[in-house]
């Protein structure tokens, strides 16, 4: 068991977190909690998939992974924007109304071959660093290397833009960035739609590069629920997002291989001679992401760190407060 | 272009104008608004099926034959109905505090292990009688469901854990625990399932009356409809009659009123996430008792819980609306299975539950129209 390895193959499946997590933080910060994603990234991962084997083309099929996801959200910026009905159970149709429609335009994908994948490839110099070089910046997807650049770009825009500042100023205080002429609606719907389409990313990031294929709902296998998890945790900072993302991305990778060796760290591995064992083992990301939250949870109290304050309200103008 | 403003202004024009309804409206009119919420998503349903090549009027006249064609498949459709009565219970007593109980799946879940581990372990030996049996999984599956609805409840109220997460992260791990029972210890033959339980454990049948009463014969419906709807009356009574659930309501309502009214609400939340664990996971231990008559993880986790949300929302979270609902429900699963492609009933569920939300729009404005001279 190499850890090099493990930790290398551990970015690129935290790669997915790390676009659904970035996707939702979007959302999030302008007041929208969309409980959806893990919906979208099978809407994702489906249409990224099926596009490829229809026209050979893996790009094209990013862009309609995204594109779909994007239109989909926007049914949940519609329901809880105009329609100011509740985000927490918007959100869950949202999930529900997503993997239907996969499963449906997914039927015989399964079955329907493999397919040409994204571009894998070394950075030529960043590569040769030792033990960092190996698992970052060789033989990985070029969707790797687009998260890396997505995380400073992310914390920059939110942080340090004019643009970034609307999208607080809608989450945290709606009435008064309408007062100053932001339009609260078209910012947020703008926000879902780019949240849609980092989650519709991540499911790409799935079925063409990470563990290509379309495996019903297994493809995903909670991972979004993971990633809404991780905002918490990462206390609404792409920073903190992708620590977390590339984190949970190796142990992921990590429970995977530890069932392989037959002699881990000189004693009979446990998990080779008992495989049910394993199931144990398929837990952990789960019990993780909820030590996660209470970690986080607990620090943001202490530290009164809280969420966007509008977060989950919807905004009608004209009422008091918020 | 100022030749057709003239045109215009002579029309009589129709204006759509939305706004706050002030009053209540009738009794009966959020009722025909979720039905129109259904109409509207089976057509949606229709145009997608028909997208993804299948003929959607087929497919619902195939629905509603496969579901209420005869008494044989209505029993059926019952059936698949009750554990989704009791799961839809359990999300609704969640919800009615706004506490988002997304963990009804994995409660379910522990709640079928639970009664199993009666059997399997075994707690009692196999030739003792049905009424003891009966009672023991019920009580068995309720307290596995309640700690499993407990572990969230506790964090939220202790740590401020965010439930919706929490409960689902706890589906998973339930599936993969009972994975581990059935194929590590329990395991018939090394197949991913535990062996048969004697048939004093199984809930009764009508079909074992059929000598009495001969039109019983072939009907598989089985106590756990009963056990359901027990439930749903003596949770209505919960809800709406009693002072426990006044503070549940007025927490759901307005948790500030509720704090200074002197009402414990992190008490208030782990008791009822227990109570909503242990509704979830009475209909674990009617399913694996009534139905599946062994440990399995398939036909167990088969979404019951996720399900019970959309039946609870549908149901406005009135446990006796809950019954009927959830008989729809039911034979929209029982006849889907049949229907290509395969996922058409997850997706119509959906549907359903987009339209329905969509629609509470209804209940909160009117929309007017108004003719007039422009």
């Amino acid at each position: 068991m190499d850890f090099t390895i493990i930790l290398q193959a551990g970015i690129a499946s935290g790669t997915v977190l790390l676009f659904a997590t970035i996707g939702e933080l979007f959302s999030e910060r302008a007041g929208v909690l969309n409980l959806g994603v893990e919906g979208m990234m099978l809407i994702g991962a489906m249409s990224a998939f099926s596009t490829t084997i229809a026209t050979g083309n893996p790009w094209l099929g990013v862009l309609v992974a995204m594109l779909f996801a994007g239109i989909i959200s926007q049914i949940h910026a519609f329901i809880v924007i105009t329609l100011q009905a509740d985000q927490v159970v918007s959100g869950l149709s949202l999930t529900f109304l997503g993997a239907g429609i996969s499963l449906v335009l997914g039927e015989g994908l399964s079955k329907a071959g493999t397919v040409s994948l994204l571009p894998n490839f070394s950075i030529p110099l960043l590569s040769l660093i030792p033990f960092i070089g190996k698992i970052f910046f060789t033989d990985q997807s070029i969707l790797v290397y687009i998260g890396y650049l997505l995380v400073p770009l992310a914390w920059y825009y939110i942080n340090r833009t004019r643009p970034g500042l609307h999208l607080r100023a809608v989450g945290e205080y709606p009435s008064a960035a309408d007062a100053l002429g932001i339009s609260v609606f078209r910012l947020r719907y703008l926000y879902v739609f780019v949240g849609g389409m980092l989650a519709g990313l991540a499911g790409a990031t799935i079925s063409l590069a990470v563990s290509p294929g379309w495996f019903s709902e297994l493809t995903t296998g909670g991972q979004g629920w993971i990633a809404i998890g991780l905002v918490i945790f990462a206390q609404w900072d792409p920073i903190r997002a992708a620590v977390g993302s590339y984190a949970f991305g190796a142990l992921r990778r990590l429970i995977l291989d530890i069932q392989g060796p037959i002699v881990l760290f000189g004693f009979n591995n446990p998990f080779y001679y008992n495989p049910y064992l394993g199931f144990f083992l398929q837990m952990l990301p789960y019990l993780f992401t909820v030590a996660v939250l209470v970690i986080g949870s607990r620090e943001a109290m202490r530290k009164r760190i809280g969420a966007p304050a509008a977060l989950g309200n919807p905004y009608i103008r004209g009422e008091r407060g918020k | 272009m100022t030749e057709s403003s003239v045109v215009t202004k002579k029309r009589p024009s129709i204006r759509i104008r939305v706004e706050p309804r002030l009053q209540e409206p009738p009794a009966w009119y959020p009722a025909v608004v979720s039905l129109g919420a259904i109409i509207v998503a089976l057509i949606l349903g229709g145009v997608l099926i028909s997208f993804a090549g299948g003929d959607p009027i087929k497919s619902y006249q195939h629905i509603a034959k496969a579901s209420f064609g005869d008494i044989g498949v209505i029993s059926d459709t019952i059936v698949k109905a009750t554990p989704i009565i009791l799961a839809a219970l359990a999300c609704s007593v969640a919800f009615r505090m706004k506490l988002w109980n997304i963990g009804a799946e994995g409660q379910f879940i522990m709640g079928a292990f639970g009664a199993s581990a009666i059997v399997l372990a075994p707690v009692l030996p196999a030739e003792t009688s049905r009424w003891i049996f009966i009672p023991v999984m019920m009580v068995a599956g309720m307290a596995s469901g309640a700690l499993w609805g407990f572990i969230p409840g506790y964090l939220k109220a202790k740590f401020n854990v965010n439930e919706i997460i929490s409960t689902l992260m706890l589906n998973y791990v339930a599936v993969a625990w009972v994975n581990f029972w059935i194929f590590g210890v329990w395991t018939e033959g090394g197949f991913q399932m535990s062996p048969k339980f004697p048939a004093n454990a199984n809930l009764p049948r009508l079909l074992e009356y059929a000598k009495t009463y001969p039109a019983f014969r072939g009907l598989t419906t089985h106590l756990g409809l009963l056990i359901g709807i027990v439930a749903a009356v003596i949770l209505w009574f919960i809800i709406f009659r009693s002072r426990w659930g006044y503070e549940i309501r007025l927490i759901g309502d307005n948790p500030h009123a509720a704090k200074y009214a002197g009402i414990n609400i992190t008490k208030n939340i782990i008791w009822v996430m227990m109570l909503s664990g242990a509704l979830a996971g009475l209909g674990g231990m009617s399913e694996v008792t009534g139905v599946v008559h062994r440990l399995q993880t398939a036909p167990i986790a088969a979404g019951y819980g996720f399900t019970g949300i959309i039946v609870a929302w549908l149901a406005k979270l009135n446990p006796l609306v809950i019954i009927v609902a959830s008989i729809l429900f039911g034979a929209l699963i029982l006849a889907g299975r049949e229907i290509q492609p395969s996922g058409v009933p997850k997706m119509i569920q959906g549907i359903i539950l987009v339209c329905l939300i969509a629609s509470d729009f209804l209940l909160r404005y009117r929309i007017v129209v108004e003719r007039g001279e422009e």
